[in-house]
């Protein structure tokens, strides 16, 4: 598998660190109990579309939001997140 | 008289191998059945042989999408072992280490159970500690562990790299000497053909696409060759369990599916006679009957469905392979595959009644689920009969995750890829 970078270009999975699924919303602090497990523990685990995270850890460090097939690894769009976010998408 | 003894070899013999029966009959699906297991896997069959002969319950169908034997239960590299740190992990896996230590008579079938020993090797004192650690928590549960120094690992494993320049050297290691390895593919045929004989009804090229419903009770399972009414309904498929779960409205579980490789050499003169797995990097070794070095590592790491693994795996696996036994080097590698695991959240099963009623859910098994095979059957089908957990799988529930009673065996945390 291969990735393209915004900022690096294509580069080899081995380069990458996974940092999971992407559509996670961190609940508020004082949400209750049952937010926080449906948080931490549980996904919805698709075959297909999937919304994930990568970290360019051994280029440009960059933290990714990456949209990929995970029944075929095709990837459909590559995007910064955090301060840049939204920067090289599609 | 057992089904498969010499007489029956030497009777089989004399007429030309014609008359064999097939080890388990083609059924067609019934309209109705008391339990419905749905993945023909090595859970499922286990699930359904155990509950005909210790409950009794002998209407009970195996719905398989595929072929018996195509799913991981074919697909792992065969190691048997009960060597867990918590003591919810340690008893379970011990309980079906002594399942396997009498499978081939409970089932007649040969399944080549080889207690050759499982060694994990250390190499900082922080690792001999912690082996030290994990090995006592073993013995004071009545299970067979020995932690060995450096001399005794090299009298255990000649071939091992036990030089001063070896990259990450030896100290020692924890040693099960009951643990070993098995013939995945006749766990599978064992199993169904027990279940078979029992009368239940393993059916082949039958997916479940969805589930039936009948006043809020899950009544039943619709597959591409039709209808199956159950009273109850059993879910074993691995790496599937999240789209299957998803068809019965539950669309989030604690599980994500991950792809496992192993990997098989060509065929060698004897040269490894247990098991060793590398403390320096993830990697566990063996030699098949055949002669093969049966091996693999890591999961590749992130969410996938397709059954392949990517080539820096096999470069890592290889590299740690060589680190270990130098020896190995110019040794071909023959195949190479992989399969879709189950990976929980705290990288501990799921053996539960629910979430829904007359569903039940046996998963996350991460990549240790073949030496589980008889005992998760046996708690799956008790949990099923007796619609509570046994003893040995009451931790293993599904609301462990909301009380804060996760069994982390790694100390890893939430990320299943981790595990
Ligand atoms: C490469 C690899 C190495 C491993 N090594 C080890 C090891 O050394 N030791 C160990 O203990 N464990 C190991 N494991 C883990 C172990 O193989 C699994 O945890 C275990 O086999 C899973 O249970 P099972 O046998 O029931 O799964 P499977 O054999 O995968 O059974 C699940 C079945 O469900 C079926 N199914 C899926 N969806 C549907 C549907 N909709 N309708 C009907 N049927 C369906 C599938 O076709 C499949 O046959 C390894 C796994 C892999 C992949
Ligand atoms: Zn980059």
């Amino acid at each position: 598998m291969r990735i393209t970078c915004p900022i690096c270009g294509e580069r080899g999975v081995a380069e990458f660190v996974y940092g999971g699924d992407a559509t996670i919303e961190r609940p508020p602090l004082d949400a209750p109990a049952e937010d926080w497990q449906r948080a931490i523990y549980a996904r919805e685990n698709p075959r297909g579309s999937h919304a994930e995270y990568w970290q360019h850890a051994h280029g440009c460090r960059a933290w990714l939001r990456v949209e990929r097939d995970t029944a075929t690894h095709a990837i459909a769009s590559v995007a910064l997140v955090g301060r840049r976010a939204g920067e090289g998408g599609q | 008289m057992a089904e498969y003894s010499i007489v029956s070899i030497m009777r089989n013999a004399m007429s030309g191998n014609r008359h064999w029966r097939p080890a388990w009959r083609a059924a067609a699906p019934k309209r109705a059945y008391d339990v419905v297991i749905v993945g023909g896997g090595g859970h499922g069959l286990a699930t359904a042989h155990y509950l005909a002969k210790e409950h009794g319950i002998t209407n009970v169908a195996v719905v398989e999408k595929g072929w018996i034997g195509g799913g991981n239960v074919g697909r792992n590299t065969t190691i048997v072992r009960s060597n867990y740190l918590l003591p919810e992990n340690h008893h379970f896996y011990e309980w079906s280490l002594k399942l396997w230590e009498g499978l081939a008579r409970d089932l007649n079938y040969n399944v080549m159970f080889s207690q050759r020993g499982v060694l994990n090797l250390a190499h900082t004192p922080a690792q001999m500690d912690i082996h030290a650690e994990r090995g006592n928590a073993m013995r004071a549960a009545g299970i067979d562990a020995e932690l060995l120094d450096r001399e005794a690992v090299r009298a255990f494993v000649p071939r091992l790299d036990m030089s001063e320049k070896a990259r990450f050297p030896v100290l020692g290691g924890l040693l099960q000497r009951r643990a070993g390895t098995a013939r995945h593919d006749a766990v599978a045929w064992g199993f169904a053909r027990a279940a078979d004989r029992h009368g239940v009804d393993i059916i082949e090229n039958c997916e479940v696409t969805g589930f039936v419903f009948e006043a809020g009770r899950v009544a039943g399972v619709e597959t591409t060759r039709g209808e199956i009414r159950a009273e109850k309904v059993g879910v074993a498929v691995a790496g599937s369990t999240s789209e299957v779960m998803r068809k019965a409205g539950v669309d989030r579980l604690p599980i994500e599916s991950h792809v496992l490789q192993a990997f098989v050499s060509e065929p060698l003169k004897p040269a490894l006679d247990s098991v060793v797995t590398f403390g320096a990097g993830h990697l566990y070794a063996s030699q098949s009957d055949k002669g093969g070095l049966v091996f693999g590592g890591d999961l590749d790491g992130f969410n996938t469905y397709a059954q392949r693994g990517n080539l820096p795996v096999v470069e890592e696996v290889a590299s740690l392979l060589m680190a270990m036994f130098p020896s190995f080097g110019r040794v071909r590698l023959l195949r190479s595959w992989g399969g879709l695991v189950d990976m929980s959240m705290d990288g501990s099963p799921i053996i539960t009644a629910g979430p829904l009623p007359g569903l039940y859910l046996n998963s996350g098994w991460c990549y240790g689920g073949f030496k589980a095979t008889p005992g998760s059957g046996w708690c799956f089908a008790w949990t099923i009969a007796r619609d509570e957990p046994h003893e040995l799988n009451r931790a293993f529930a599904l609301d462990r995750f909301e009380r804060g009673a996760t069994l982390d065996e790694a100390g890893a945390g939430p990320l299943p890829w981790h595990h």
